[in-house]
């Protein structure tokens, strides 16, 4: 599946099917500082991730 | 996951309070977050006239957002620093909403343009008086809300700083024990002296995550890159070792900053109060008439620096 990254803008394919807390801790992110949005609705971290699904993982920190 | 109300599926999960959240159930905590920030620090009342600060990030939409929600009269202020691409794109999303969502309610948006006024963007006016980007922006920012607070007559000026901003500041200052900001730190400041607006912060109480979550949720368009200026900053640095506390043990920001309110608050008065302290250290700027410790404000030292150093 394509997941969409950002700081910097990059796409990633990643192989499904994967929950979204196995998804982040492939690419190494925390949990707390990320959102993770399928196509337009944002889930939660059981959420199971397939193959064709567009995923964007969201940054949340800003400079404050 | 379900909803722990509703029993529908849920969106959003908020392990700092063992809890799971559909959109609607979300929405409907987030508001009373922040309805509670407000009532239990005394922020401001229901008929209060309310400047916010946006900057087209998720924080001070979401927070515009809210207030309007909750029926208060809440107009904006926005700074466009002139950085390049970034600041033409924060413009646009603020624009957006005054537009699509504040208009509605009867909110207005004021503009202030650093560029105008000091005839350069902000990276080209520290550069000019050789003064790091971001303590240029925080002086430009503090001293323009301020102004429009108090000469358009609003009760109050209300931020979008979130837990995460406040507890990676409280960490910051603990970490360099920089005691003296700590009575600063509060989610509600008062109007110490004339010339001062108050200053409250609403999302004290919500996390960026849980705000990143609101935007999304309600489709706010805001600015998902972060400032240019800011990359490596210290501020980011807490934050991400905090984020790191907290996913391994949530609640831990949530106890970090508000067992230091609740310290603040059950501390014995001391002889003199903050208030008391500003009154007796802060007086006319000879140039301008805000409140400051010296003779002439930061603001008009650094205008008049960027006039002498501009080249003619």
């Amino acid at each position: 599946m394509q997941v969409q990254l950002s700081h910097p803008s990059r796409t990633v394919e990643v192989k499904g099917p994967k929950k979204v807390k196995d998804l982040l801790r492939e690419l190494n992110l925390v949990v707390e500082a990320h959102l993770v949005i399928k196509g337009d609705d944002l889930v939660t971290e059981d959420e199971m991730l397939y193959e064709g699904d567009q995923i964007e993982v969201r940054p949340v920190i800003s400079g404050g | 996951m379900n909803c722990i109300k509703c029993k529908i599926k849920a969106v959003i999960d908020l392990p700092r309070h063992n809890a799971a959240f559909c959109k609607g159930c979300f929405n409907g905590f987030v508001h009373d977050q922040v309805a509670r920030a407000i009532k239990s620090e005394w922020m401001f009342g229901k008929d209060a006239k309310i400047l916010v600060a946006v900057s087209g990030g998720k924080d001070s939409l979401a927070l515009w957002d809210i207030l309007l929600k909750l029926g208060y009269k809440a107009d904006a202020l926005y700074v466009n620093l002139g950085i390049g691409a970034y600041s033409e794109q924060s413009h646009a999303k603020v624009t957006k909403f005054t537009e699509t969502v504040a208009a509605a309610h009867g909110a207005a948006l004021h503009i202030h343009t650093v560029e105008q006024e000091a005839g350069a963007g902000i990276k080209e006016l520290a550069q000019l008086i050789h003064r790091p980007t971001c303590s240029t922006c925080g002086t430009i920012k503090r001293y323009q809300f301020n102004r429009v607070a108090i000469e358009q007559q609003y009760d109050v000026m209300a931020t979008g700083h979130n837990l995460d901003d406040e507890a990676a500041r409280l960490l910051g200052n603990v970490l360099h024990w920089q005691e003296e900001y700590l009575d600063k730190q509060g989610p509600s400041l008062p109007a110490s002296v004339a010339g001062f607006a108050k200053k409250v912060k609403p999302l004290f109480r919500l996390s960026e995550r849980e705000l990143a979550a609101y935007a999304v949720l309600n489709r706010i368009d805001y600015i998902v890159e972060e400032c240019p200026m800011a990359k490596g900053s210290k501020m980011i640095q807490y934050k991400e070792v905090l984020n790191r506390l907290e996913t391994e043990s949530p609640g831990t920001k949530q106890t970090f900053y508000w067992g230091f309110l609740d310290k603040q608050s059950k501390k014995q008065p001391t002889a003199t109060t903050m208030a008391e302290k500003d009154r007796a250290v802060l007086h006319p700027c000879t140039s301008c008439s805000q409140p400051t410790t010296a003779e002439v404000c930061s603001y008009c030292k650094m205008m008049a620096r960027a006039k002498t150093a501009a080249p003619h």
